[in-house]
Order: structure tokens, then sequence, then C-alpha cells
């Protein structure tokens, strides 16, 4: 069995207006180090082993249904789970 | 002539659209719902608003990945007329028949009120019943119709006269270049914000939309005359 944990974000060229949003609330309280704030998406799944890559299913996953790549960029980790 | 509007788990546009066709324009008019394999009885296809599967994901996502999407597409091919409202826009586009994609709002705030509509390009079988740059007052209901594409996509919009509907004055939701509507290169698929069937009589607050489903109807009336 694998976990995979994908990570959805707006691709850097787009605004992102709820992180300005936040970044603009932590600078009110004082936190003037954050120079940018950028929210996502995680998403985790379980896969059984079968002869499909896992990778390519990852990524076609990705591609067809899991993130619009028009406006959105991911990465994923793969582990093993138990 | 005989429209589909199409049923997703979460459509709640569709009543009105099917109003809108049956009452209004005295047209046929059926549901279709999302795991149909045929439209092939149709010649005209209408994506309603509302929340497709809770809006969970990605607006439109999961819709998209529905049955009835390829046949949406045949459809699209085989020239005929496909109209995406609000969700239906954000679905289109989900599904590759529209560029772009539609974002949060600007502001994060969901958007219901009337906005005035620049008819950027009346040359299209959506849009022939009214005069080019006429301002309209049609509404709008959504929190994430921030219209956006990159600027190779927003020169091609621009060069193909593909944007048909732009917010006039106020930009309600950030959209790029006031985009509130495009159609594809070949002209016969729409997707826009604004509600055209919530604005189809004086009773409910306005009747600017209606000349949208009546430019639909003449376009297919004289093609299929030429055709005989």
């Amino acid at each position: 069995m694998k976990k995979v944990k994908i990570y959805v974000t707006l691709r850097e060229s787009i605004l992102d207006p709820q992180g300005s949003a936040v970044q603009g609330s932590l600078h009110n309280m004082g936190y003037d180090e954050v120079s940018e704030v950028r929210i996502g998406k995680f998403l985790e799944l379980q896969i059984d082993p079968s002869e499909r890559d896992v990778d390519t299913l990852v990524k076609e996953m990705c591609e067809k249904l899991l993130t619009n790549t028009v406006i959105e960029d991911y990465r994923y980790e793969v582990e093993e789970a138990n | 002539m005989k429209f589909a509007v199409l049923v997703f788990p979460g459509s709640n546009c569709d009543l009105d659209m099917y109003h809108a066709i049956k009452d209004e324009l005295g047209e046929e008019v059926e549901y279709v719902w999302h795991d149909e394999q045929d439209l092939s009885a149709y010649d005209g296809i209408l994506v309603p608003g509302g929340f497709s599967y809770g809006d969970y994901l990605r607006c439109g996502a999961m819709a998209n990945q529905s049955n009835v999407m390829s046949e949406v597409k045949k459809a699209a091919e085989a020239g005929k007329p496909v109209l995406g409202v609000c969700n239906g826009f954000q679905i289109l586009t989900e599904a590759g028949l529209l560029p772009g994609a539609l974002l949060r709002n600007k502001k994060l705030k969901f958007m219901c009120k009337n906005v005035d509509l620049k008819v950027a390009n009346n040359n299209t079988m959506f849009t022939n019943q009214y005069a080019q740059d006429e301002v309209i007052s049609i509404p709008i209901a959504h929190g994430e119709g921030n219209y956006y594409c990159d600027g190779e996509t927003l020169k091609q919009l621009q060069d193909n006269n593909q944007i048909v509907f732009t917010y006039s004055g106020e930009n309600p939701n950030g959209s790029l270049a006031d985009i509130a509507g495009i159609v594809n290169e070949r002209g016969n698929v729409l997707g826009m914000m604004p509600h055209p069937e919530r604005a189809i009589s004086e009773v409910i607050g306005g009747a600017e939309g209606l000349a949208l489903f009546k430019s639909i109807v003449k376009q297919w009336r004289e093609s299929n005359v030429n055709q005989a």
C-alpha cells in the first residue's frame, strides 16, 4: 500500500487573494517577516499497488481531475503506507 | 428547435433554463440527466448554473467527468449551439471546450446582483438579436467568476472576436479584460457567468436576456431552411 500526498497551489503567475488577505492579517499581528502567503489544497490518497506505475497513475489523475493545470501547479510525495 | 437542459447533482438553475425555453421562448426542451449517453436528438445543449457536485475539488471538475460530457463534446464538434451559464461556463472550461478558467472572485465575495453587460460581439449565433455594443442588464450570482487565461490565449480571444460579453462599468469579480462571456473559435460554444435565463420577463425584473435565446433559434431556423 502506498500513501500519496499531493499539494496543489495556484500557479505563481496567478494572484491569490485569499493568501493576500491572510498575509495582511499576519502583518497586522506583527509578523512582518512574512513576505508572501499562498493557500492551496492537500490531498492524501491510499493506493494499492498494481501493475500500473504509481507515478504514472498519480500524474494522470492530477492532469485529468485533481488539478486544473491552467491555473494550478502540483507536486506529490509517495510514501509506504502501513 | 429542441433543447436539452443538462442536470447534474447540485444544478439549481435548470428549472429557470427550462422555463425560459418552454414558456418564454416557446420551443421544445427536455431535462437530460448527467449519465445520459446520447444527445443526438437535441439541436441545442444548455449547461445550467448551480453547484454541481457541491463545487467539491473545483467548480465543474467532477461534472466534466460525467458520461454526458463526451456527448456535449460531440455536439460541439458537430457545430450545435452549446451554452454554459455560470457553473455551466465553469464546466465548459474544465472540459476544454472553452479556454481559460474561472477563479475565485477577486474580493472573495459571492456576488448576487444585476450587472451591466456590453455585447462586445453581436456577430454570433448567440447575440445576433442584440446591437453591437448594446448594454444589457443581466443578473450575476457567483463566487468564482473571475475569468483568467494566459496572455497568449487572451490575444487569440481578442484577435478572433471571441469575447462576446464584457462587464460595462464596474467589474464585479476581477475578470481579466472585464470578460463576462466568451465563445470558442468556431463560435458555437458560449460560456458566460451572468444568467440570461433569469432575465426573460419584465415580471421578474427584466427581459434583456431573452434575445440571447431568440438569437440561437433564429440562427438554427435559418441554417435549417437553407439546408432544406
